[in-house]
């Protein structure tokens, strides 16, 4: 396997250049492909550890919410909570994982013009249930992990994509860039050896001959 | 540097909670509201969209593509039936396209 090039000095210097930046990028990248899998096992560990806590908190606040609808009729429900008291908004930064980008989350909670220090319950506590306070409470709290996990998951997400691109670079050249300027290299100066042989011995045919001849 | 909001996707009983705390919610009750829904999240300043697994369930493909973009991060979450196990599976996917093999997991399974 081997690239069609005319068989002469000048390809064959320009070969070899090419072969060893191959060599160099190959290098490059198979060190970059590592380190991103370095990052990427620290982050995948952090975020199926942080998955599974905020899964499980999820399912308790859901459960807590729906003793709360089977005890508080709908409307009661829905009225409590109409009017959120926080209206979170969310600031993006970018990070730099090894020249990924991934976004990294930071939020302000607003709140919603209710006077100072107002709760986080946006209803009062004389018709709903425990059971709500509770849910909300665990809700609440579960929100920086979960931005965590956003971000965290995010960034995993962007990083198995960088580092499969980079495995397939990293092998397009070991298995058929390299290869083939090898192959290209070798059937190169065998041409200019056979070339060189065979001004030779036409030399010598030559000169054989015109010794006949004298 | 702009500011972006945080949304939640899916049925309501798993919801509504959410809302208190600040997060637009939005509530669907099929797959293909919840499609429309997301399309017209992404094109509107959501950082983070956080959306039911049952619902994600029959969104893998536009999931798996916006993944693939910085912006926004869709976060699958356990409605109020448990968790269906897709984010974990994501994770596991997730591990064997960089690594090849899977080495978080392999004990379980």
């Amino acid at each position: 396997m081997e690239i069609r090039v005319n068989p002469t000095r000048m390809e064959l210097n320009l070969l070899k250049k090419r072969l060893k930046m191959a060599e160099r990028g190959h290098k490059l990248l198979k060190d970059k492909r590592d380190e991103l899998i370095r990052q990427f096992l620290i982050l995948v560990r952090k975020n199926k550890e942080l998955r599974e806590h905020v899964e499980k908190e999820l399912s308790a606040a859901f459960a807590r919410f729906l003793l709360a609808r089977a005890v508080m009729s709908a409307e009661n429900l829905e009225e409590a909570l109409m009017y959120p008291t926080k209206k979170l908004s969310l600031e993006i930064n970018k990070q730099n994982i090894m020249s990924v980008y991934a976004p990294k989350f930071s939020w302000v909670e607003e709140e919603s013009g209710r006077g100072e220090n107002s709760s986080i319950y946006p209803y009062g506590f004389v018709d709903t249930s425990a059971e709500l306070d509770i849910s909300i409470e665990t809700l609440s709290g579960i929100l920086p992990r979960l931005m965590e996990l956003a971000e965290v998951e995010k960034a995993v997400q962007l990083l198995a994509e960088e580092i499969e691109k980079t495995r397939r670079r990293v092998n397009a050249l070991e298995y058929i860039l390299i290869p083939k300027l090898g192959d290209t290299i070798k059937y190169i100066t065998m041409k200019l050896d056979e070339n060189e042989r065979g001004a030779l011995t036409r030399l010598m045919k030559i000169k054989d001959i015109v010794r006949a001849k004298m | 540097m702009s500011t972006y909001k945080i949304a939640v996707i899916g049925d309501k009983d798993s919801i509504l909670g959410f809302k208190t705390i600040g997060v637009d919610t939005f509530s669907v009750t099929s797959s293909d509201s919840a499609l429309t829904v997301l399309k017209k999240l992404v094109s509107e300043e959501y950082g983070v969209i956080f959306i039911t697994e049952e619902l994600a369930r029959d969104l893998e493909d536009i999931i798996a593509e916006l993944n693939k973009r910085f912006l926004p991060a869709v976060v699958l979450i356990p409605n109020s039936k448990g968790t269906l196990g897709i984010g974990i599976q994501q994770i596991k996917k997730n591990v064997e396209k960089a690594i090849g093999t899977d080495i978080l997991f392999g004990k379980e399974g």
